[in-house]
């Protein structure tokens, strides 16, 4: 059937074109159907990783067409790494990232061990647990921080109910100890049932026949929970700290919604000294090199996770 | 016969004319920040449209994204407007950067003068270099940071006894930055008809310009000062002078003990919110909203008044404010200039001071009504006597976050000492005008 089809479509071929394509070899045709995407590759990620590279190697300022552009060699890079914003600036992305990808984890595999139960209302619940996902970040943030207010705050109404303390004694967005927590708290909220769903995933790919051999086996449910359920849900699990890692570290509208980086500078992400330094100060050469030490960072410690996630595939 | 004739004729230059203004009738776009005066301008700005045939568009963008927003829209040379009233600090930038259109020519042949609007504002909303006569915009909205308090609370016995009794002094309007904190201080947490108040509203916000603008009401009653000698950046000894070091010490305090809880990240709008819902007895905010907050019916009328910014040192009052400037890549300049040349006459600016703008003119300002045309109309007035402005080089987006930095990790954050953050402050600003080849 299939052959008759090809035969079908090579005889409605045009004799010309017919006739081209017949001189080009399989590697021709091969690069004729896969250099529109070079193209666009090069265009949009290539051409501009190059020219930031460039730039950074420069003063140049986006917003000052007129002055004169000079080579500044390595002096952003130097100025950059030699600045103890910047370290506090990783610093304080170290810690948002951490905390969400441990919690997200933590919970979101909890949650998805219990949906993955049969009861009644399972689908109900995945569908409320998943909804904070699907809601926009600038609207997470501007509504969470009406319930971090310290006055009408429902947060600080639940904290104060369980711990006795007056609701407007503490601030979670004011306080330079409090306001690193409080924005882990709503990225967890937001992004939890994302890798609750990829675990569910994983929990229901986990064939039953193994279980029900482990049964035979005597083995205790603690004993299938570590040598079954983990080991076969890890790769997932893997995944989605990936993805999640990836997200966190560029991690933006929702920390700006929430403290624009405050107080002072202790919700400062990479990613929002970023934005300030090219398109608020406009210091593009400057951000270039900063841009670009972000990208090495990145994508160095997402190649070695990657390898290991590979490596635990292969188990 | 002859009537209709006549009618004919009458019709006919009729039709013609109107086709012909119709030929040139443009359609501008003037761009500002979205609060109470451009509501104000937008119906000012129908004289425009029934006179010169041009149609008036409106581009407005609340405060804290105007500047991102606005910058971004000159750098990338966008057309969408054609006429923009931006902050006077953008003024060294436009200029500089060939954003506005400089109006020397115009300002001549049009026979507008710069005497007649008051010195301060074209000082600042209009010349660059500074002091020098470049102008690159007319001076559209006089402003500055003032303060508005509960007078009734001030004017309750029982809370006046209560502050006697507290401090030893009357309660009136503040008459230092002191006695502003002292007063704030007292209302701090007070009890009032069965709710729990506050001092005062400040501004603390930290991602645009909030905290700065706030902050400097201090350093100015203070003396601070950028340069040693102006036009010098020799800045070491001024910024981190001891007075401003003590008024930074000072709204810090003031801060941590005279605001609402949660008061962390505010700027205009919650400003006005902590007013308006009755949670604090005094606030600052720019003179642009007075006229709103006078109006307003729980909080406004025989509830409120206003005082300019108290001295300390001296008097001294952050500037507000911003020039109206036509931008430069726009294709219907001739349309825009036109818009001045309106907007520049007294009867027009009469107008505007009436529907709620804040008007330089000389002819307004100096009218034997002004004072007592409004009852913020006399601290308007002083204030403009004693306003000074933040850098307006081109690289101010620079200084500007640098100060921000600095002032909330200090003020709000509790990091290091206001020496250590003025110190600090230096070292920023020492970089950018390094970078700029000014030091």
């Amino acid at each position: 059937m299939s052959d008759r089809t090809v035969d079908r479509v090579a005889q409605a071929t045009p004799v010309r074109v017919a006739r081209k394509i017949r001189g080009l070899s399989d590697r021709a045709i091969a690069w004729i159907f896969i250099s529109p995407t070079i193209f666009l590759l090069l265009a949009i990620n290539i051409f501009p990783l190059i020219w930031t590279i460039k730039l950074s190697f420069t003063n140049y300022k986006a917003n000052r067409i007129a002055r004169e552009v000079k080579d500044v060699g390595f002096r952003n890079y130097e100025r950059i790494l030699t600045d103890s914003d910047t370290w506090l600036n990783m610093q304080a992305t170290a810690h948002f990232l951490f905390w969400t990808i441990f919690f997200q984890v933590l919970i979101g595999f909890t949650l998805a061990w219990l949906i993955n139960k049969k009861f009644k209302g399972n689908d109900l619940w995945t569908t409320i647990i998943v909804l904070p996902m699907m809601l926009s970040p600038a609207v997470v943030g501007n509504f969470w921080k009406f319930l971090y207010q310290p006055q009408i705050g429902l947060f600080n109404y639940i904290v104060s109910w369980f711990s006795g303390k007056d609701p407007s004694s503490f601030e979670m967005l004011g306080s330079v100890t409090l306001a690193p927590w409080a924005i882990v708290i709503v990225d967890t909220w937001m992004w939890t049932p994302f890798v609750m769903l990829i675990c569910l995933a994983g929990l229901r790919s986990i064939p039953d026949y193994i279980y029900e051999a482990a049964e035979i086996d005597r083995a205790s449910k603690l004993r299938q929970f570590f040598t079954i359920t983990i080991p076969m849900v890890l790769p997932f699990l893997m995944l989605a700290v990936l993805f999640r890692g990836i997200e966190n570290f560029k991690m933006f509208d929702l920390v700006v919604q929430l403290t624009g980086g405050g107080p002072g500078s202790v919700t400062e992400l990479t990613s929002i000294n970023l934005k300030r330094e090219a398109f608020e100060k406009w210091r593009t050469g400057y951000a270039s090199a900063y841009a670009i030490i972000l990208f090495v960072t990145v994508f160095g410690l997402a190649s070695i996770y990657v390898k290991a996630l590979n490596k635990v595939k292969q188990r | 016969m002859t009537y209709s004739k006549l009618a004919s004729a009458s019709a006919i230059v009729l039709a013609a004319t109107t086709l012909s203004t119709k030929a040139n009738a443009e359609d501008l776009t003037l761009c500002w920040a979205a609060w109470d005066p451009a509501n104000a301008l937008v119906e000012l700005s129908k004289e425009f449209e029934a006179e010169s045939g041009h149609t008036m568009n409106f581009e407005f963008v609340p405060w804290p994204n105007f500047a991102d927003r606005m910058l971004n829209e000159l750098n990338s040379g966008g057309k969408l407007c054609d006429l923009l009233i931006g902050d006077s600090q953008w003024i060294g930038g436009g200029a500089e950067n060939g954003h506005y259109v400089q109006l020397n020519d115009f300002f001549d042949a049009e026979s507008i003068s710069m005497d007649d609007f008051a010195p301060a504002t074209v000082y600042a909303y209009s010349t660059w270099p500074k002091g020098t006569p470049n102008y690159y915009a007319l001076p559209a909205m006089g402003d500055a940071n003032g303060w508005f308090y509960r007078k009734d609370w001030f004017e309750n016995p029982e809370i006046q006894a209560a502050y006697k009794e507290a401090t030893g002094q009357d309660l009136r309007e503040p008459q230092s930055q002191k006695e502003l904190l002292q007063i704030a201080q007292f209302f701090q947490g007070r009890e009032i008809d069965g709710k729990t108040v506050y001092g005062a509203a400040i501004f603390t916000e930290r991602g645009s310009e909030g905290i700065t603008m706030g902050v400097t009401g201090a350093l100015y009653p203070w003396g601070f000062k950028y340069e040693n000698t102006p036009g010098s950046y020799d800045m070491e000894g001024a910024v981190n002078s001891p007075e401003a070091v003590e008024a930074l010490e000072f709204y810090k305090e003031f801060y941590k003990t005279a605001t609402p809880p949660g008061y962390t990240n505010s700027y205009m709008g919650e400003s006005l919110d902590a007013f308006k819902s009755g949670q604090v007895a005094m606030a600052m905010n720019w003179f642009a909203f007075f006229p709103g907050l006078y109006a307003d019916p729980n909080t406004g009328g025989d509830k409120i008044d206003f005082f300019v910014n108290p001295p300390q040192n001296q008097a001294g009052s952050t500037l507000g404010g911003q020039g109206i400037s036509v931008v430069s890549y726009s294709d219907k300049q001739d349309a825009a200039l036109e818009y001045i040349k309106w907007f520049a006459q007294p009867e027009v600016q009469a107008k505007w001071w009436e529907l709620g703008g804040y008007s330089a003119h000389n002819s307004v300002l100096e009218d034997p009504g002004f004072v007592d045309s409004q009852p913020f109309a006399g601290d308007f007035l002083e204030a403009m006597a004693g306003v000074q402005d933040f850098w307006q080089e081109p690289a101010y987006a620079e200084l500007l976050l640098a100060m921000q930095k600095r002032i909330h990790d200090y003020v709000v954050a509790d990091q290091g000492t206001a020496q250590e953050a003025l110190d600090l402050l230096i070292e920023d600003w020492t970089e950018t005008f390094e970078d700029e080849g000014k030091l």
